[in-house]
């Protein structure tokens, strides 16, 4: 339900413009798009955390070792370098094959 | 959600609202928290299931919680200073 909610905010928020001159509706949607970001990056998190922790730790100990420590920061960082490195060659591939999906 | 439809709230039902909204996200993230965690630390921890939990297998599903935690921490802290970076980079 909340999904729905959120995305129906985010989609059509020119159309709901239009049934609200009040400034209250802007003072929620405002608090609704921070609140989707905000889980967005909850969501991200989870994600490289399974990944980073699958990559990095071994037998749980007492604590991290920094060696684990700089292993997950690293792994965040790369994971997010090789993101960005797929898109944009994608793009690329996608760009030079234009022609050819045609 | 009727109230919505119809964009007039008063402030307390607006404050009500976004109250559900927070609890309802915290909850969502607690669930995927424990969910992982679960998957995760008995994937470590139980490498032969035997007839019961025995008392290693249960000290090192404690751990494995509490290093997933920091794990997680670490992982957001990394996560924010990359994000802050990017946005200067624009």
């Amino acid at each position: 339900m909340l999904d729905v909610m959120l995305s129906s905010f985010s989609s059509d928020s020119s159309p709901s413009d239009k049934d609200g001159g009040g400034g209250g509706d802007k003072e929620l949607q405002e608090f609704l798009v921070i609140e989707k970001q905000r889980a967005q990056f909850n969501a991200q998190i989870h994600e490289f955390n399974e990944i980073c922790w699958d990559k990095c730790v071994e037998k749980p100990s007492n604590k991290l070792d920094s060696k684990t420590e700089t292993c997950l920061s690293n792994c965040v960082d790369r994971f997010i370098d090789v993101s960005l490195l797929v898109t944009q060659r994608f793009t690329q591939l996608l760009s030079k094959n234009a022609g050819g999906f045609n | 959600m009727e109230a919505l439809a119809g964009a007039q709230l008063t402030g307390a039902q607006r404050d009500e609202l976004m109250d559900q909204v927070k609890q309802q996200i915290a909850l969502a993230n607690a669930q995927e928290l424990l969910g992982k965690m679960t998957e995760k630390c008995f994937k470590k921890c139980v490498q032969k299931p035997g007839t019961s939990l025995d008392s290693s297998e249960q000290k090192c599903v404690a751990m494995c919680m509490d290093r997933y935690m920091d794990s997680w921490n670490l992982v957001s802290k990394s996560y924010s200073t990359r994000l802050q970076k990017e946005r200067q980079r624009l």
